[in-house]
């Protein structure tokens, strides 16, 4: 009886799940139309698709926090799903608040990539993590994480905008992109307010986990790759947060700084559980 | 009910007749009134700006109204008949419709997509409302083309981007610092164009002006012309740092801002953008400052690039925002017709009521003895009657008047409903 209904709630999940992934990826190519095309209607059209296809997304997340009792981010592809969430709920309160719509050219494009990865992972078998971890801690450590890391994939799509569009002005090569996207004060204070999120969210998603950890294993700070590439993350931003205070680190070169970060990021989040076992390692969960 | 557009406009007439023709825009009580109270007009609206002339009115019929119009037109400005004529255009019906929402969405102006037009058509609706001379269909009209406006600006890229080289320096200039208001710009010399640039910039809402000149005295018509600060000649390097925008076109045969005081200039306001216009022949800024980040040269050969660039892109858009406008007239003309219909079906119903009415009243009142049920049961056979009459006239009236006027005037002519006399 249990296992039928379990398997009868991951079939719904399933579906849900093809369903979202069709709405978002509808939702990109209308953005992406919107960034190629001089019509602005699309943009309504994109941002609305998005919105609905994020309460689908929204749905499945509480499904799954009900079905498994536990929040879910125990495994890659759900972590990956997380991510995804952040991604597009983020950009939805930030389309309402600063209106920069374009942003959902290279954010949704982004978004979906995730959740196809995470689908393409979802063969594996979710891995039930141990009492001793199931703390309030699971929630509070990884959506400041993935807050953090959402703003800092935010300041990527920001660094590109604003090299595409510095590029256009400097070279003075006209297309109608130069329409498209903000101008370079936008972008430059858009990724200056993704920097500082991303590096707050960050901070505290380090502190958490530590704290986590002195709960669950018994120390602070076991060396392990992720606590050891978080902080080379965490110093990359700092180093690029403290040349913009100090000595006015901005435009071109910070945009560069802030597509690199970004790469460390996800080698922080992927390369590391992929390639690097650890005590992050979702397999590892059983055996700290 | 007919919609007629009458008017001028820089397709038709030059600027002399245009101005002949214009109407104060503060001022328009007295010609409204005049074309309101012309014998076969019902409401009207006067769009005058610089660029046309136009009168927008509902009527009945066309030919009548045109001659009143043109007659009114001369009158009212003294001019002869003949003097006008030739430059005046006459739309009716879905052509007027057309017009007005070409004309709304900017298709019709001069430089096509520009946003001016839509404000001023605004204004001429609002003070025709104002003196009371719209009713229910310019009303809807107005708004409807206000609406196709905006329809036309969302969906197509029409009105994206700037054709005159003074709008593309303004819009490059947003595109880097996104809001004007408290930038600084230093203008060096007085050329003309960067005269013209600088009065962009300022309608802007740019606050603060510097300018600079050799001769001291020939920066301060300039100055006082803008509301600007004067600098003197060599003391304006010391406050390089400070500008955002520059703008040179001083007469010298040497270049004056050279690489290395930009280079100074951008540590001191530590890498913050400056956007440079050159508008001078032979140029007066090095041009390879463009090198250094965050320093954006732009002449005048650019600037023009720019403009031929985004009308390419504006004359492809303006197919699109063509066929948006056919749609929607075609929608209101098939309303306007509506609008007809159902006055009529009940005008015929009200006539046929009561001859209905009146026949049974002289009836009953001769016919002796008749008892209350009788009565009732006489009115309803009546009232069957007339129901079963009236059945298919309407019908064709709602299934045939909504596309064509023709059925309308055929059933006023058959059941005499224009003349109320003979009830």
């Amino acid at each position: 009886m249990q296992i039928t209904l379990l398997s009868f709630f991951k079939q719904i999940d399933l579906y849900l799940f093809y369903l979202t992934l069709a709405i978002y990826c509808i939702g990109t190519i209308n953005f992406l139309i919107y960034l190629i095309k001089p019509r602005p209607l699309f943009s309504h059209l994109a941002f609305y698709i998005t919105i609905i296809g994020f309460v689908f997304h929204s749905i499945i997340f509480i499904f799954r926090y009900v079905t498994y009792a536990c929040f879910p981010v125990t495994d890659l592809p759900q972590s990956l799903f997380f991510f995804a969430w952040c991604f597009v709920g983020v950009f939805i309160i930030f389309n309402f608040k600063h209106k920069i719509p374009v942003l959902g050219s290279f954010v949704t494009p982004l978004a979906t990539v995730f959740l196809i990865s995470s689908a393409t992972l979802f063969t594996q078998k979710p891995v039930q993590i141990p009492p001793p971890l199931r703390s309030i801690w699971l929630p509070i450590h990884t959506t400041l994480a993935f807050l953090g890391e959402t703003f800092f994939g935010f300041a990527f799509c920001g660094g590109i905008m604003y090299l595409i569009q510095e590029n256009q002005i400097k070279n003075k090569k006209w297309s109608h992109f130069l329409h498209r996207l903000p101008s370079l004060q936008t972008l430059d204070d858009l990724n200056y307010l993704c920097l500082s999120f991303g590096f707050f969210f960050l901070t505290l998603g380090i502190i958490t986990g530590s704290i986590w950890a002195e709960f669950a294993w018994g120390s602070y700070w076991s060396w392990d790759p992720k606590e050891t590439w978080s902080l080379v993350t965490w110093l990359i931003y700092a180093a690029l947060l403290h040349g913009r205070l100090t000595i006015g680190w901005r435009g071109r070169q910070a945009a560069f700084f802030l597509i690199i970060g970004f790469g460390v990021v996800l080698f922080t989040f992927l390369g590391v559980n992929l390639l690097l076992p650890g005590l992050h390692s979702y397999e590892s969960f059983t055996s700290p | 009910m007919n919609i007629i557009v009458a008017g001028l406009s820089h397709k038709t007439a030059s600027i002399e007749i245009r101005e002949k023709l214009s109407f104060s825009s503060h001022n328009l009580y007295a010609p409204l009134q005049k074309i309101v109270n012309l014998p076969t007009l019902y409401e009207a609206i006067i769009l005058s700006t610089c660029n046309r002339v136009e009168i927008v009115c509902t009527a009945d019929g066309s030919e009548k109204v045109i001659r009143e119009i043109k007659i009114f037109l001369a009158d009212f400005h003294k001019l002869s008949l003949k003097e006008i004529t030739p430059h005046l255009y006459f739309y009716t019906g879905q052509n007027a419709i057309r017009h007005v929402f070409r004309v709304a969405s900017s298709l019709d102006s001069m430089i096509v997509g520009e946003p001016q037009i839509l404000g001023q058509l605004k204004a001429a609706y609002r003070s025709a409302v104002e003196n009371k001379t719209t009713g229910s269909i310019l009303n809807r009209f107005l708004h409807k083309a206000f609406s196709v406006a905006k329809r036309v600006r969302t969906e197509t890229g029409i009105a994206s981007s700037a054709v005159s080289i003074s709008f593309a320096a303004v819009e490059l200039a947003r595109k880097i610092f996104d809001n004007l208001e408290d930038k600084k710009i230093l203008l060096i010399g007085a050329g003309e164009m960067a005269e013209l640039l600088t009065r962009h910039l300022v309608s802007y809402m740019v606050k603060e002006l510097y300018i600079t000149n050799r001769t001291f005295e020939h920066a301060l018509p300039l100055a006082n012309e803008f509301g600007g600060k004067v600098l003197k000649f060599d003391e304006f390097f010391d406050n390089l740092a400070r500008m955002d925008i520059i703008i040179s076109s001083a007469d010298a045969r040497d270049i004056i801002i050279t690489y290395e005081k930009i280079a100074e200039a951008l540590r001191a306001r530590k890498n913050k953008p400056i956007f440079l216009i050159d508008t001078a022949v032979p140029r007066n800024i090095d041009p390879r400052i463009n090198d250094l980040p965050n320093v954006y040269l732009y002449n005048i050969d650019d600037l023009d690039g720019i403009v031929e660039k985004n009308r390419q892109v504006r004359e492809k858009e303006a197919k699109h925002a063509e066929a948006i406008v056919e749609e929607e007239q075609m929608r209101f003309y098939v309303w306007l017709q509506q609008q007809e219909v159902t006055p009529t079906i009940i005008t015929l119903k009200e006539k046929i009521e009561s001859i209905r009415l009146k026949e049974i009243e002289k009836t009953f009142s001769h016919w002796e003895g008749l008892r209350e049920e009788d009565k009732e049961k006489i009115n309803a056979l009546t009232q069957a009657i007339v129901n079963k009459i009236l059945h298919s006239p309407i019908n064709f009236l709602k299934t045939k008047g909504e596309k064509n006027r023709f059925p309308i005037e055929e059933i006023k002519k058959i059941f005499n409903l224009n003349d109320k006399e003979d009830v």
